[in-house]
């Protein structure tokens, strides 16, 4: 009975003491970032933010989703910060005053992957051409179907092909996940998919090299895939961080951040290029 | 396949050798559960007895509804929870989002239906000659309740472990509300949709052993708790 009584009370207490832990102030310099999964899965993030620390004193944490939600997280005032890769959204975004400074950082670009052997004959076509294969052999295409920067632009070159979107097609299928979990599914059904360049290598890192999908459309004009950062526009959320965000936003830009990004590698291939000015 | 085994290894490596990201995200399942857990069941352990042990108007409905309310689904909680304290929602100025805070608040709604519901349901059944010999050995309405509740107390027991299991391994409300930040609000639950969403699956299947080892051991205490 008596050990009982010490263990109930040992048990409360450990509650009680972590819970307490819990509760803590926010920090000041303390900045909140919603941003792509690309970013994020491809540990570009998690190599790059300890030297902002570092060099301006300031903590940046960040949600990872889809450039869609991150763009609503903006407009709900939850966040100070965006780094987003949608140009046309992020335009749209500031013209109806959610956000006020766009400042390009970097790109890669997109790219059509599917099997080695190519069943839909994809290769040496470009892009609307490569669509219109895939539609008329009804192969697998996996869509991530979650308004992100990247779905938005799978969605703008159908439309550019001519072809409406193909959303009740048996062979069109809409996972709703990140990029990296969508490449697998198209590994698993053999399929088509278009993914950002970054996601791609990191995929082949994963796949130790062996890697069963491969690249066989890229360099189009339009595959290009811009990544900003987005300061939010202090009218619509007088509380959010402006001066921290522009802090971010210019050391992004930075000749030091620049020269980070562009040695970021996997497998001995640069994921993203940058391009601030 | 090969995932699995590969899985179990990294989960014994993730255990021993302290990773930091990992013990990050036991640190704060534990703390976003135990405050839901101690909130639900300080609320929902009284209103689950007051339902049980009186009769008034309304009372099977307000049973139904609770019934339907443990089919809550995570998600949805975690954006009702949002909506309330995101910047522009009525209470956003308490700074909530983003935060253990947050995610225990909306675990502590996905418990306290749980809690109430099975304590109503235990104290219903309590065998009724109990309350008659207690009347007949002139106890009084105070020592009728603690005993009462002293005789189910195992019961009760069920309801908490029944709760801790769902608030343990919800992700909804943890994505949503938490936002899966790198040290601060990653939950293991969302740690393990991220390794699973980046496709690296066995470091999933790690998480989800530490997972489970957490649970047996709050479990393995309580049934000693249950023997003494």
């Amino acid at each position: 009975m008596r050990l009982k009584k010490i263990l109930t009370l040992v048990i409360t207490s450990i509650m009680i003491l972590s819970w307490a832990v819990t509760v803590q102030a926010s920090e000041k310099n303390e900045l909140m970032m919603a941003t792509t999964t690309s970013t994020d899965n491809t540990g570009l993030l998690d190599y790059l933010i300890p030297f902002f620390k570092q060099e301006t004193g300031i903590a940046l944490k960040w949600t990872a989703t889809g450039t869609g939600k991150a763009l609503e997280l903006g407009r709900n005032c939850d966040v100070d910060v965006l780094l987003v890769h949608a140009p046309p959204a992020e335009k749209a975004y500031i013209a109806n005053g959610f956000g006020k400074d766009r400042r390009e950082i970097m790109y890669n670009d997109f790219v059509i992957i599917g099997p080695k052997s190519d069943p839909a004959g994809l290769k040496g076509k470009d892009i609307s051409q490569a669509l219109s294969a895939i539609k008329t052999n009804k192969a697998f295409f996996m869509s991530r179907g979650d308004d992100s920067g990247t779905n938005k632009k799978e969605k703008l070159l159908w439309k550019n092909a001519g072809i409406t979107l193909p959303d009740k097609e048996k062979w069109y299928v809409q996972t709703g996940q990140g990029m990296l979990a969508t490449i697998n599914v198209t590994q698993e059904k053999n399929g088509y998919t278009m993914t950002d360049r970054g996601t791609y290598i990191k995929y082949q890192d994963q796949q130790r090299g062996d890697a069963p999908l491969t690249i066989l459309v890229e360099g189009d004009d339009i595959l290009l895939n811009q990544y900003s950062v987005l300061t939010l526009n202090p009218k619509n959320c007088p509380d959010a961080k402006y001066d921290l965000a522009l802090k971010f936003s210019d050391w992004m830009a930075s000749d030091s951040a620049q020269s980070k990004i562009g040695e970021f590698r996997l497998l001995g291939k640069p994921l993203f290029i940058p391009n601030a000015n | 396949m090969t995932f699995l085994v590969e899985g179990f290894i990294k989960a014994i490596e993730l255990l021993i050798s302290g990773d930091i990201s990992t013990w990050s995200a036991v640190s704060a399942t534990i703390k976003a559960s135990t405050g839901s857990m101690l909130v639900s069941l300080l609320t929902g352990l009284p209103c689950g007895f007051v339902l049980g042990y009186f009769d008034f108007r309304f009372k099977r409905l307000i049973r139904t509804v609770l019934d339907t309310l443990l089919a809550l689904p995570t998600v949805c909680v975690g954006l009702i929870v949002y909506a309330f304290i995101s910047s522009k929602g009525p209470l956003g100025d308490m700074g909530l989002l983003f935060t253990l805070t947050g995610i225990a608040v909306g675990q502590t709604i996905l418990a306290f239906p749980v809690v109430t519901a099975i304590t109503a349901s235990i104290i219903e059944n309590i065998d009724p000659a109990l309350k008659l010999t207690l009347i007949s050995l002139g106890a009084g309405k105070k020592n009728i309740i603690l005993t009462c509740l002293w005789e189910v107390r195992f019961g009760i027991l069920a309801a908490a472990v029944t709760a801790y299991g769902r608030v343990l391994t919800e992700v909804g409300i943890s994505m949503i509300v938490g936002g899966n930040i790198k040290y601060h609000t990653r939950t293991m639950t969302t740690a393990i949709a991220l390794e699973t969403n980046k496709g690296l699956f066995a470091d999933g299947i790690a998480l989800g052993i530490v997972l489970m080892t957490i649970a047996f051991t709050v479990n393995l205490s309580l049934s000693f708790l249950r023997k003494r």
